[in-house]
């Protein structure tokens, strides 16, 4: 728009509300078509998904509350099983929240390391730099239920093959948030432990990671919740944890409903507390830090 | 004058320091307890015992290479060669690979480096060399083995009823029924075109010759054409299945992450607290939020697969449903945090609620609102895969499929492959689209 004001290299004014009033017509003829491509793909899209779905979108619809009212009217008829299996069911969510745990816990200090080595100016090898973040990206990359359906096979079902899944994937996603976060932490504290002679680790254990601790912290928070998560999902498909005894309940099916309403409200109750909990220390770490 | 240090500020210090020396301790100190908890609570000194290094093996040489079974039925006679065994891979009667021979009743296999297997009626003899020859033949009670001495014990396996002779080169494996010979070599065979297409074998000088220049191989169609019609169907690796399914995983993401935008955006200005005064609607359209977000993502895919059976839509709509609730948190924050003199103003020209939004307000959080959906819509593609694996649709379902048979790992190699392509393409892309609408507009 601005070629057609400066034509000639002269700047005519009586012309800017003509042009102005061009620019908005043509901006909004491209936002219009954005929106109709845009609409057709979600409607074809949506077409499209219902077509190879075993049951129709709309069949479905009114079936929606079927499932939920027939688990909880067994599970209600058999109110006074619940708290006995949730008794039950504590071990496998206590595997649930652990295999998230040390997962968070092993990739934050593998991402932890990787971040500093992918950050430039305080990079151990500076040309390194690109290797780290490509590694970063592909441990990014590799979804949890690949390597751990993998490593089932090689190691067997149990709670590890989840922990590795998920500890890889952490040290991706937690290395790149890491990184940015320390690519705007202060240098000079650095330079100064140089300047006596510090080795890089004293460096970055001295004079970096003090600054980034409180970011870095809330970001293993977050990522605590997400895995958590995962950690069920991946029960659910593998093996281990509370996913897996819902697997089972769920396959039993009618008779069960009532473990299975258990399972569903420890769930509920473990990822709305740790939920909580989490938001909690990240305002104080984030926002009261400075305080 | 002289700096006198106030005595309670020196003690505040001292303390402190002690304080800080005791976390830096014990931080770690608490950490290698969780850690030693952990490696007993998860039985990792028994995890020696569970691993099955062989298995590790089988794995690691299935994904870079394959096998070619030669078989001979005992009770009739007929030698088949399949790779991988599989009826798909069969070789028809008249073709065989050029280190098997057939001459007057005799099958002469060739396993490379000096080992020759032969089949001459109910006898096989595998030449070892620097060994000799194994003979087995079926005697009065059982089967008969001759071998030279001095083979190491861990080469033959023999009882009456099967001998398995397990060299470098390759296996053998003799019942009452059948002889089998498995001979492995490298790469994913049949990979572009099976045995029964005219393209099969062909170097790609060739293919690209007949491509071009050559007679038509069907007289209906180009043979450029046929040579994609026979890749895309092809029988052992189903490209164009597996093409659908990378599609359909990619549809669920991308219709769960926008549905999820789309139905989150109005709800929130409901939970926004300078668009809705009522404390109360805002209160328990949050709480809606908050509950769609804790009941996680795994319990939706099951109350929905029961409702809507197994499909991309089922998988869609968990995606949807899901981030309805992050979403719907994240914009109302957006909102919350809007400049008000732009709203203002708006307002001053007379326009309405809807004027004043679409004027005053999308503008502002639009960045935030796309940064966030494009953020998801990379993460939805990888939790499209595990969903997929739960309601039955995707590559995710494609995956666990050939991991639970637990023989086709190359098909494994190939979908792990695929699918760590398309969550790197759907990051760069989403990385470029964010950077270009964001910064760009």
């Amino acid at each position: 728009m601005t070629d057609a004001a400066l034509r000639n290299g002269v700047p005519r004014l009586t012309d800017t509300g003509t042009v102005y009033l061009e620019m908005v017509r043509r901006k909004r003829m491209y936002g219009g078509i954005l929106l109709v491509i845009f609409v057709a793909m979600m409607a074809s899209g949506f077409m499209l998904a219902d077509e190879r779905n075993a049951g129709g979108f709309w069949e479905g619809l009114h079936m929606l509350g079927a499932f939920p009212s027939e688990v909880v009217s067994e599970a209600w008829r058999n109110r006074a099983n619940l708290p006995g299996y949730a008794w039950q069911f504590l071990p496998s969510l206590l595997e649930t929240v652990n295999i998230a745990a040390v997962s968070t816990l092993i990739g934050a200090l593998v991402a932890m390391v990787l971040a500093l080595l992918a950050t430039r100016g305080l990079a151990r090898w500076p040309r390194a730099v690109g290797l780290f973040r490509r590694l970063m990206d592909s441990f990014r990359a590799i979804p949890e239920i690949v390597v751990a359906l993998v490593l089932i096979y090689i190691l067997g079902p149990g709670p590890i093959p989840a922990m590795i899944a998920i500890a890889i994937h952490t040290a991706g996603a937690l290395g790149k948030l890491f990184s940015e976060v320390a690519e705007n932490a202060d240098l000079k504290p650095v330079e100064g432990l140089a300047s006596v002679g510090a080795t890089w680790g004293q460096r970055m254990w001295l004079g970096v990671v003090p600054q980034v601790a409180p970011n870095w912290l809330s970001y293993a928070l977050l990522r605590f919740e997400i895995n958590v998560r995962a950690s069920a999902i991946l029960g659910f498909v593998g093996s281990g944890g509370i996913g897996y005894d819902l697997k089972i309940a769920m396959q039993w099916g009618q008779g069960k409903y009532d473990q299975v309403v258990a399972i569903f409200l420890l769930l509920f109750a473990t990822i709305v507390i740790i939920d909580r909990i989490s938001d909690h220390f990240r305002t104080r770490l984030t926002k009261g830090a400075s305080a | 004058m002289t700096i006198s240090v106030n005595p309670d500020i020196a003690t505040t210090i001292t303390a402190n320091f002690t304080r800080r020396k005791w976390v830096s301790f014990a931080v770690p100190a608490v950490i290698l307890a969780y850690l030693a908890y952990i490696f007993f609570a998860f039985d990792i000194p028994g995890l020696a015992d569970r691993a099955r290094m062989d298995n590790a093996r089988i794995l690691m040489s299935d994904f870079v290479s394959h096998k070619t079974h030669v078989e001979r039925d005992n009770r009739s006679g007929d030698i088949t060669v399949a790779i991988e065994g599989e009826r798909k891979g069969t070789y028809p009667p008249g073709m065989s690979p050029d280190w098997v021979r057939q001459t007057d009743g005799q099958t002469i296999i060739d396993l490379g480096s000096g080992n020759i297997v032969t089949y001459a009626g109910d006898a096989m003899t595998y030449a070892l060399p620097g060994y000799g020859t194994i003979r087995v033949q079926p005697g009065p009670d059982g089967l008969m083995l001759t071998k030279p001495d001095g083979i190491p014990p861990d080469f033959i396996n023999a009882s009456n009823t099967r001998v398995t002779i397990t060299t470098p080169a390759g296996r053998v494996t003799y019942t009452r029924s059948r002889i089998e010979t498995f001979k492995y070599s490298g790469g994913w065979e049949l990979f572009f075109f099976t045995l029964d297409s005219p393209f099969y074998g062909k170097s790609p000088l060739e293919l690209a010759g007949m491509a071009l220049t050559g007679d038509r191989v069907d007289p209906a169609r180009a043979n450029i054409t046929s040579m994609a019609r026979d890749f895309w169907t092809n029988a052992m690796w189903r490209h164009g299945d597996v093409a659908w399914a990378i599609f359909e995983t990619m549809l669920m993401a991308f219709l769960g992450t926008f549905g999820a935008a789309i139905i989150a955006l109005p709800l929130g200005f409901v939970a926004a607290s300078n668009f809705m005064p009522v404390r109360l609607v805002r209160g328990s359209m949050r709480r809606v939020f908050d509950f769609v977000r804790g009941v996680d993502g795994l319990i939706w895919t099951i109350i929905l697969s029961r409702a809507f059976g197994p499909g991309p839509m089922t998988g869609a709509l968990a995606i949807l449903l899901t981030d309805t609730g992050s979403f719907g948190k994240l914009f109302s924050e957006a909102l919350e945090n809007i400049d008000e003199k732009q709203v203002e103003g708006v307002r001053s020209t007379g326009a309405n609620a809807a004027l004043r939004a679409r004027f005053g307000v999308i503008p502002q959080i639009t960045p935030v609102l796309l940064s966030q959906i494009l953020y998801h819509l990379e993460s939805n593609t990888r939790s499209a895969t595990v969903i997929g694996a739960i309601v039955g649709g995707g590559v995710g379902l494609l995956l666990t499929q050939a991991i639970q048979t637990q023989k086709d790992w190359e098909e494994v190699a190939y979908y792990m492959t695929l699918i760590i392509l398309m969550v790197m393409l759907m990051d760069t892309f989403s990385g470029w689209l964010r950077r270009k609408l964001i910064k760009g507009s």
